[in-house]
Order: structure tokens, then sequence, then C-alpha cells
């Protein structure tokens, strides 16, 4: 769900627009987490409704159109977000099924191209240049992606088509919800030149600022400052790629498989907590699931990091490089818990914490140095142990003691798992 | 006081004892060599940061007796680079005057009344001949751990027993042990102490030039031992705690033995690890009448050398550290190379031997867990 939207340029010719050679596909879900929580509530569609922690202190993570006409965003404070829109309903995310749908989106795109680069679990870029010559134009690709994804899955997407992906994305944007925008790449420059900067790929709320002040505000603007200008005031990378991208040109290719660099979760307390036993004890729970799911991506990282967000909202991480690759729990966890216990805090008032596995190699590249004392049997084959029941028996079946609820659940709310 | 010593005497005795000396010492005394002339002809100079003690007495013309404290890495740079000539060495108000030549070096004299009392070495246990003594130490130092996760794991274990004597360390990733004889003082001699690996071997480094070095853990000493060699005397405070149990680390069988000359094998490592990224190992192929050693992956820079081995048994491939392989067959301080293995996933047991065809020196044995992957 995008941050920003904008109107679409209008087009100078009423001609059917000419997608030759505009080969990049940019396919992003439509408001993704809330139609596929739709899926099961047919009885909400067409009302308005936020996905997120019921809590007030946890944030939207999306929202159907409806509620978005009332100013709703993601990311916003969810207390915030009720405010807005008092009458929206609220769904608790279900992040197994839209990682389900993810998955078959991303297996339907397979279908048609190898070169498909996710950008995250709901949007991609597609190259179809080697589709043409046996699915037909470019434009003919992305209406049937189109059907299938709502026919298979239940839900809408908006689709892109452009010569290069920045433009492809931009349209794909503008097209939302449930549309195809095609920017024949004759067109790129007049449809670029009327948009305002913000619309930029890399262009965020302080750059966006930054160009206001200079007195830019269009993409026309932008495109008309002398590059030595642009460099200056942004630096000489930002401002040479500012300046070839209002002028529609991105080098970029579609890589196909973006490898995760970082693989972590991270917990928003319910309440403040200041309690060093509950905080060890959720880095705990943190350090499990960033190990389980490491695991089942197949891959091992080195370094550990820790955030911390204490009640004023002051952020701060830490990150210890260990001697060898592991996606074993414990030591992921001993690593969090020493990290946090060198912050040497006395009972400072903790808003979020977070345990992030970074460095990231495939398991079968990564050594690792065995230890003569080691187990023929050891932590790694708990781990694996553990992985299979909760394969079988769900997420959680099997758990530290010390992660068994002792009292009635509902004390941490709002959980986001972070790739 | 006033004496006139040696050159080469002044700068041997200040540099055994400011060995030890911390650079940035918690108190500014410790930082200084005691300098103390007596009138019977003889200058002893000593040095203790509470851990590690040093000692020599050595002779000089000492014209009028007392006791200094100077700054010990100073004083042993300043008698090293003086012609080679006598020192004459005086005190002068709250300066002490080193003159050689036509040198002439005033240095500040440190309060001797805050300065510790060096510990009394415990009662002599037996002695060990000094070249044994400074290879068994620096044969088995290598495998302590140098990191501070498990401070008892930086210590070199000792266990005497009668005429036996027997050190032990490991990192966890390899353990070094060896065997050795020596003449104890008294025939049931029995004693097992936890010294500190970097201390231990500086000391045994020093003193490895002399013929004999008695060995002091007997009464008298609380937690330390003593050192002591010629005119040389060293202790070292013991680390505190339970070592890990070790025996059951050593494999119980053997399923493929390989012997290999070491210098060829520790140089072939050496050249192909040179393309192995950190904590990336090296893979060693055993095959008959050969090891094939390679080192990279992918894309990335690769190498690979071959060896002549002979080898007993069925053929294995197993991945190692480099630097912990290096560090094993350059401790092992024979000709020849025995690695004797079971598994891929199983430690590794290097011995040195000294003919090709020889029986394997099981005085020293290198246990050495091999690298796997995560899959």
């Amino acid at each position: 769900m995008s941050r920003r939207q904008f109107t679409a340029p209008t087009r100078g010719s009423s001609e059917p627009p000419d997608d030759t050679g505009c080969t990049v596909l940019h396919v992003d879900m439509d408001a993704f987490y809330a139609s596929a929580s739709l899926i099961s509530r047919p009885d909400l569609r067409g009302k308005p409704v936020i996905i997120g922690g019921a809590s007030g202190r946890s944030v939207v993570l999306s929202a159907t159109y409806e509620a978005r006409a009332f100013g709703v965003t993601s990311a916003m404070p969810m207390a915030r977000a009720q405010r807005l829109c008092p009458q929206a309903v609220i769904i608790e995310p279900d992040h197994r099924r839209y990682a389900a749908i993810s998955e078959a989106v991303m297996a339907t795109f397979a279908t048609i191209t190898d070169s498909v680069e996710p950008l995250s679990l709901d949007e991609a870029f597609l190259d179809v240049s080697g589709a043409v010559r046996r699915l037909g134009r470019p434009t003919q690709i992305a209406e049937q992606l189109r059907d299938t994804i709502a026919d298979e899955q239940g839900i809408t997407c908006s689709v892109g088509v452009a010569a290069t992906k920045f433009v492809a994305k931009l349209a794909s944007n503008l097209a939302k919800p449930d549309g195809l925008i095609v920017v024949p790449r004759d067109e790129v420059v007049s449809f670029l030149h009327q948009l305002p900067v913000g619309a930029i790929w890399g262009v965020g709320d302080k750059t966006e600022e930054h160009l206001h002040r200079l007195g830019l505000r269009s993409v026309a603007d932008l495109a008309h400052t002398p590059v030595e200008t642009l460099q200056r005031a942004l630096g000489d990378v930002a401002g040479r790629s500012l300046h070839d991208l209002a002028w529609g040109r991105d080098p970029r290719p579609v890589v196909p498989e973006r490898r995760e660099k970082s693989i972590g979760a991270d917990e928003t307390f319910a309440h403040d907590i200041d309690d060093p036993v509950r905080i060890h004890r959720e880095l705990l729970r943190l350090s499990d699931r960033t190990a389980a799911r490491a695991r089942s991506a197949g891959m091992t990282g080195r370094t550990v990091s820790i955030k911390v967000r204490f009640a004023d909202f002051t952020t701060i991480t830490r990150a210890k490089t260990l001697r060898h690759h592991t996606d074993v729990s414990r030591d992921i966890f001993a690593t969090a818990r020493e990290l946090y216990d060198r912050l040497g805090l006395q009972r400072a008032r903790i808003r979020l914490v977070g345990v992030r596995l970074e460095g990231l190699v495939p398991s079968a590249v990564a050594p690792i140095q065995a230890t003569l004392d080691e187990p023929e049997h050891g932590w790694r084959e708990a781990d694996r142990a553990v992985d299979r029941a909760s394969a079988r028996f769900g997420a959680g079946s099997v758990r530290p003691a010390s992660l068994m609820p002792d009292r009635p659940s509902g004390s941490f709310r709002e959980r986001r798992d972070l790739s | 006081m006033k004496f006139r010593v040696e050159r080469d005497v002044l700068a041997e005795a200040v540099t055994w004892v400011a060995r030890g000396l911390p650079a940035r010492p918690p108190v500014p005394v410790l930082a200084g060599v005691l300098v103390d002339a007596n009138e019977d002809g003889t200058l002893t100079l000593s040095a203790f940061d509470y851990e590690v003690s040093a000692r020599i007495t050595v002779p000089a013309d000492v014209a009028e007796s007392g006791q200094v404290l100077v700054l010990g890495r100073l004083l042993a740079d300043i008698s090293r680079n003086l012609p080679n000539k006598p020192i004459d060495v005086s005190t002068d108000g709250t300066k002490v005057n080193v003159a050689c030549g036509s040198s002439r070096f005033a240095l500040r004299e440190m309060p001797v009344a805050d300065y510790p009392t060096l510990p009394a070495a415990p009662e002599t246990s037996g002695t060990i001949a000094g070249d044994v003594f400074t290879q068994a130490v620096a044969q088995v130092s290598i495998a302590a751990d140098k990191g501070d996760t498990l401070p008892i794991l930086t210590g070199v274990r000792m266990e005497i027993d009668g005429d036996k004597v027997t050190l032990l360390a490991t990192d966890r990733y390899r353990l070094a042990m060896r065997e050795l004889t020596w003449s104890p003082s008294a025939t049931d001699a029995n004693h097992v102490a936890l010294i500190p690996a970097r201390q231990l071997s500086d000391t045994a480094r020093a003193l490895g030039a002399s013929g004999s070095v008695e060995l002091a853990l007997g009464h008298g000493g609380d937690g330390l031992i003593g050192f002591e060699a010629g005119q040389r005397r060293a202790t070292t405070r013991l680390l505190d705690g339970e070592y890990p149990k070790v025996t059951s680390i050593f494999p119980t069988s053997v399923d493929t033995e390989a012997v290999v000359e070491t210098a060829a094998l520790e140089e072939a490592v050496k050249r192909v690890a040179l393309v192995a990224e950190r904590n990336t190992p090296v893979l060693l192929k055993f095959t008959d009448g050969q090891v094939a050693i390679e080192a990279g992956t992918g894309d990335d820079a690769q190498a690979s050398e071959a060896v002549e081995a002979t080898l007993n048994g069925p053929d294995i491939q197993i991945a190692f550290n480099p630097q912990f392989l290096l560090d094993g067959l350059h401790a092992v301080g024979t000709a020849w190379s025995r690695l004797s293995f079971t598994q891929p996933s199983r430690p590794a047991v290097l011995t040195g031997q000294a003919e090709a065809d020889s029986e394997p020196d099981s005085s020293y044995r290198y246990v050495l867990m091999p690298v796997r992957f995560a899959s």
C-alpha cells in the first residue's frame, strides 16, 4: 500500500497506447493484506476495514480503499486510524494466509517468465521480453495476469506496463485500484513531467521538502534543472539519478530473486515494559521466530542485531558478529540477550524490541567450525525437530518452557514479522 | 646507591624482568622495575603486576647499596641501545643517573614504598630440561583460547603424576596435549595447575636457553606456580576453576590414516589457504598416494595443490579451518605427520613421526575438529 497517491496524467493522444518495447511489468496487489483478509469475510466487502492489531498502540498494516478514503494509511498508529474512521471494522492480520497467497501469486508470475524480481509479499517486477512471442503483447500478458490472479486468488491487482522499472512502478501506482496503465516509450517524458517530484522513486519526505525549497515542484521542473545544480543540492549520486529519472532514464534491469539480506522479527508491547525478565523472555520468543524463519529459508547468518525502542520513541540498535554462521535459536538468543544486557538499562521503559539475523548466506555453503565437545545431537538437531513439529501441529507447538503462557494470553499484541 | 655493570648483563637482565610489564598499568608504579644493589656485588632486578612476577640477580660492582624503582620499559630500551661499555648507575636526589661512555640519562625515581612485595615462590617440585619445556609449552599453548568467552580455556592445564608431566590446552575447536618426563623432587609428586597460556609461553620462551628449569608448585605458593632457571625466577598466578573433562574427546578408533611430509603439507596448505576467505575452510581429499588440498568456492578465487601421502584405510574428504591445521603442523615438530580420521564430521588426530615408515610419536597429539556445512 503506497504512502502516496497521485492522479494519472492525461494522455495527449486518444489512440490506444503502443506497448512496443514496454516489456517491464510492475504488478502490485491492491490493498493486499486487506483484500486477502476479506476473502473469508465477504460480508465486509465495500466497507471500511482496517487490518492491524486492535490495540491503540499497534499500527495499521493495511486498509481497504473505503477506509483509505477517510485518510487511513499503512503504518499509521491504530489509535489515529480509529479516530479518522471510527466505523471501520478492524481485523487482526493473518500472516499465514498472506504468505500462502503471495506464494501462489509468485507461482503465477513464474509461469510467465523466469525474470521475476519480487519486492515484497505483494509486488514484483516482471520482464516479459522473452514471453512476447509465446503469450502476446505486454498489455495482453498483463490483462491475462490480472484475470488469473483475480480468478484464482480472489484478489485484484494493478499493473504498470512500461519500458523501465521506474515508470512501470509509477504506472501501477496510478492504475490503482484494479487497473492497468501502459506508458508507451514515446510518451514517457510527457507522462513523467506532469507528475509532482514526490512521485519519483527515491524521493521521500525529506528530499521532497528539499526540492520544494528549491522551487522544484514537478518532475518537469526537475528535468529542466541543470544536473550540476541538482548534484550540488543533493549530492553527486542522488542528483544525477534524479535527473536521469526525470527524463525517464532508468537502466536498472529486472533482477530475478532478490536475496534476503536479513531476517528478523520485532514486537511492540501492549504497555511499555521495564521488567528485564519479560524483555529477556520476549527476546527469546523473537530469537526463536527469527531462527525458525532463517531455517525455513535455508539461510544462516553471522551477525545478530537487536533493536530497542524506548517509551519516548528513541530507537537504538546493537549488533554483534559471531565467529561462525548460525541458524540455531539458542545461539541467536544468547547473542541478543548479551547485546541487551550490555546496554545496562536501569529499568528503562521499553516500547518495542526486535531481533534480526544478518549477513545471510545459504546454509549449504555456510561453513561451521564444529566444537570438540558438541554432542552428536545438539541444539541444531533440537531446532530441526521443533521445525518438524511446528510444520505438523502449528507454530509454537513446541517452545521453550519460559514461553508457555502463564496467564490468559493477550498481554502481547501486534506481531509483525519483518524480512 | 651506586654501581657499575656490563651493558650486556644489564640489558639482558632488564629485558627479562620488563618483558611482562603492562603498557598501561592500572597503578603507575606497576610499570616500574625494582633495582636492588647489594654491597656483596649483586644486582637484583624485579617486577610484579600482581599476576606475574619476574626476578633476576646479576653480578655488579656495587659501591653503595640501595634500592630504586624506575620505569621498566624505558630502562630496557635505554640499556639495549647504549654502546657496549660499562654502565654506571647512581642516584641523585629524586633522579637516577645512567651513564655509559659519553651518554647520560636521568630517570625519574618512582616511590619504592608504594611498590608491592613480590610473592614468595612455592617449594620446588622438580626440574625439566629447558629445551623440552620450551617446545612442549609452545606445542600446547597454540590451542588455548585467545578470546574471553571462557576464561578457563585461556589456560594450559599441567598435570604432574610422579615423573610424568602432561600439558594440555583446548579452545573447543582443537586440543593439544604433550606428555613428557621430568625429574620430580619427590617420586610421588602430584599436582594439577591451570596456567595462563600467554604468560606461560612468554616465560618458557625466556627460560628456554637455560639447561634446566625448576618448577615450583609445592607448599607456600598460594595459587602460584614458580619457575627458576639459573639466576632467573618468575611466578605466575594460576587460573581458578574446574577444567572441562577432555578424555572423551580423543577418538577411540581410527578408520583412515595418512602419513605426509610435514613441511610439504604445511607449505601447500599455506598457499591454498590464500584464497580461503575468513571462516572458510580448506578441503583435504585423501586418496591413495596423495592428498589434494582445495579452497575457494563458486565465483570466488579458487586454489588447489596435491601433496604425496601414504594412505591406510578408505579415502576421506575433510575440511578444516586452515589456520588451525597450520598451527598443528607447525607445532608437531617432526619431519613427518600422521593424520588419523574416522568420519569427515568427527575429530582428526595429528601426531608426528621421525620417518615416513616409523612408528608415530604419541607424546604430542593435536586433535582438530573439522569444519562442516550447515545443511
